[in-house]
């Protein structure tokens, strides 16, 4: 076991994935010298040289759409978006042409590119530098959607990610890459569409993924003080859904509330709670809640703790579901 | 050139110059001003001033006043020119460098700190000083510029745009757009890109193999590069495509070649990707020394003179500084506020709930 921070692991997850093929590249602004902007791509063209490590011209575009050729030649490209603001440039060559092209063969192309984005709030930056655009993508056919947590998953899911045919869509959440915890190396992590149990409870059920896992943790823990036993959910992969461990432990608590940063107005939690309200019915004590961003755009930082979901937002919430 | 070497400092041909590092001043065929004396003190003015505001800004971030702050260091003399080829009836449309063209067009330099800091994401009415809000996402206002121009095209007006933007935004689809579409509807614009050398930490060479202001020849317009660090330059080259355009002439590319001084906001670390020579050779072409040089070497400028502009950016720091603190944060029902034209039913119930929430732990 090694102590990692989750840029650092997912660092050493892309090294391995390159170690192990040669035909995976790495893509993006500042990724070479600089190693990004979050530094997870660190050191990785000084070993593997300009030709496996590409400073990419500024154009999101021209990132995925070159990646997608890439591909079709036979290599497995890892682009980094620096920020989540700046994959929109790039959704036409994301929606149109990446997530499409494989059907429109019949099944004879496969475009294995990840699309590493860091997403989320939470470090007082400028706008467009703290968006969560899941819901965009998980809306999207033909791309699988994936978010990490924690640095173990971190190091597991990259891997997952490049050994997979499907386009995926990875999210990192920037505001985790410092958080530290137990790595290791040697393993190989759950299958990339697995969910897991973070914590195991029995009262009601919180769903998150990326950023949100930690604070539904959080919120978990502080209200075992309570005497409330909270099951914590981190779904990794939001499409496919790991619906087969939403539905158990639904079924098992009765209460369920789903946490994201995204606005909830039509986000990714609405589908959770369509999907359980059908499955779990005859289950439910209470409706499914949701907490997350506002119908507004990201605030200026100033505002953003207002604007996040945190451990008070979320127990407010489970006490409502309790209230019914 | 191998990626190691000081970039763009050997001079490079093609470059419209007035006034060289030394603070000579020289001829150009094609390109001449007349100043007065009081002009000319008062583009230095302009340029201390603003680098003033800008070091102030980086002091405000570093003590943490400021989220980031994306200096301007090196590149006064790009921005005032350009900002003071401006007319009142013209239009910018900045990137979130600007800071001397907002200096220019009058906005308070304490309303450019409100984004920085984290109190709104723009903070001034662009069409009170004909300068709009700054544009973080590269190379989006380019089009905007196009468009805007287009408008004054129709309305038969006698103004122009200019659109700024970095060397790297040169790369963006939008801003090859908006090259087209400026091109065949002959549109009012100036493009004004000032190439400092880098792109965060990719050099010029990650972005173009031929000049910048090549480009636009390919898109059917004139190109012209001039020298970033001469204010005289920018100020006359400037006014010259601005003028074109307002007499139905077109666009122009000005590629002011430049050097950025400083990282690239508070949050980088240059020093990870390039050499510290680089700096100091480009210390040698500074846009505030040179005028100096030019001001005392042709007596037009005193001592007396440099100490009262000193003293004035000291006093100007200390304001911008002591207003910047004093900026209120706002109050959460900002977060709803200004979404939407009317009156929007979803975010009318989510504020309530949300005023509700917060009201219970005051209890
Ligand atoms: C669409 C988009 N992609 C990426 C970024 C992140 N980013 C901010 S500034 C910058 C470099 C810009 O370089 P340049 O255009 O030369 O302008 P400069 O900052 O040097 O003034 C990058 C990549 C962004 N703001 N917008
Ligand atoms: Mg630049």
């Amino acid at each position: 076991m090694t102590t990692l921070t989750l840029a650092k692991a997912l660092n050493e997850g892309l090294r391995r994935s390159m170690e192990d093929d040669s035909k995976v590249l790495v893509m993006g602004e500042d990724v070479g010298k600089l190693g990004g902007v979050f530094r997870v791509t660190d050191g990785l063209q000084k070993d593997f040289g300009e030709d496996r490590v590409i400073d990419t011209p500024l154009a999101e575009s021209g990132i995925i759409g070159t990646a997608i050729g890439l591909a079709l030649r036979g290599y497995r490209p890892v682009c980094e978006i620096q920020f989540d603001g700046f994959v929109f440039p790039a959704v036409n060559q994301i929606i149109t042409q990446l997530a499409k092209m494989p059907l429109r063969s019949l099944g004879a192309l496969k475009l294995p590119v990840v699309v590493r984005i860091p997403c989320g709030g939470g470090i007082g930056a400028v706008e467009h530098h703290s968006e969560s655009p899941e819901a965009y993508f998980t809306h999207t056919a033909g791309l699988r959607v994936v978010a990490c947590s924690n640095p173990a998953d971190g190091y597991s899911m990259i891997q997952e990610a490049i050994r997979a045919d499907d386009p995926i869509i990875f999210f990192e959440p920037k505001r985790r890459y410092w958080d530290k915890s137990e790595v290791d190396l040697t393993a190989t992590g759950l299958p990339l569409d697995q969910a897991r149990v973070a914590r195991p409870g029995a009262d009601i059920t919180l769903l998150a993924y990326g950023p949100m896992v930690k604070t539904c943790l959080e919120a978990a823990a502080a209200a075992a003080e309570d005497g409330r036993d909270i099951e914590v959910i981190d779904l990794r992969s939001l499409n496919p859904l790991d619906m087969g461990m939403v539905a158990e432990s639904v079924k098992r608590t009765g209460r369920c509330v789903v946490v994201h940063e995204a606005p909830v107005f039509t986000g990714y939690g609405a589908e959770l709670a369509a999907r359980i309200t059908e499955q779990c019915f005859y289950h439910l004590e209470s409706p499914v809640l949701r907490v997350g961003g506002f119908s507004t755009p990201y605030p200026p930082s100033r505002l953003e703790e207002y604007y996040l979901p945190d451990l008070d937002r979320v127990l407010d919430t489970v006490d409502r579901a309790f209230a019914y | 050139m191998t990626s190691d070497a000081p970039r763009g400092v050997d001079a490079p041909p093609e470059l419209v110059q007035l006034l060289t590092p030394e603070g000579e001043r020289v001829e150009h065929p094609d390109y001449d001003i007349e100043l007065t004396d009081e002009e000319v003190r008062s583009l230095y003015r302009d340029l201390v001033l603003v680098r003033r505001i800008d070091l102030e800004a980086v002091a405000l971030q570093r003590q943490g006043e400021l989220g980031i702050w994306a200096s301007l260091l090196g590149q006064e003399a790009a921005q005032i020119g350009s900002g003071r080829a401006l007319t009142d009836a013209d239009m910018a449309f900045p990137t979130y460098r600007e800071h001397g063209v907002a200096w220019c067009r009058d906005v308070d330099p304490v309303r450019l700190l409100g984004l920085f800091r984290g109190v709104n994401h723009g903070g001034w009415d662009p069409a009170e000083h004909n300068f709009h809000l700054y544009t973080i996402v590269i190379g989006s206002q380019t089009l905007h510029a196009v468009g805007y121009a287009m408008g004054i095209q129709r309305d038969g007006a006698e103004a122009a745009t200019i659109a700024y933007f970095g060397d790297g935004a040169t790369s963006q689809g939008d801003v090859n757009e908006s090259f087209i579409w400026a091109s065949v509807f002959n549109a009012p614009v100036v493009f004004f890109c000032q190439n400092n050398q880098w792109a965060i930490s990719e050099p010029l060479e990650k972005q173009s193999k031929i000049p910048l202001y090549k480009r636009a020849s390919g898109f059917g317009f004139p190109g012209v590069r001039v020298d970033g660090n001469d204010v005289f330059a920018c100020l006359a080259v400037t006014r010259k495509a601005l003028q074109n355009a307002r007499e139905g002439q077109g666009p122009t590319l000005i590629e002011a070649f430049t050097y950025r001084m400083g990282a690239h906001t508070t949050s980088d670390d240059p020093t990870r990707y390039r050499v510290a020579d680089e700096l100091e050779a480009w210390k040698l072409k500074d846009p505030i020394e040179r005028l100096k040089a030019y001001l005392f070497k042709n007596q037009l400028a005193d001592q007396e003179f440099f100490d009262k502009v000193d003293a004035e950016a000291d006093a100007l720091g200390k304001d911008v500084r002591r207003r910047c603190l004093e900026l209120p944060d706002p109050e959460p029902e900002a977060l709803f506020q200004h979404v939407y034209a009317a009156q929007h039913s979803l975010l009318d119930e989510e504020r309530d709930q949300y005023l509700t929430y917060l009201a219970g732990f005051e209890r």
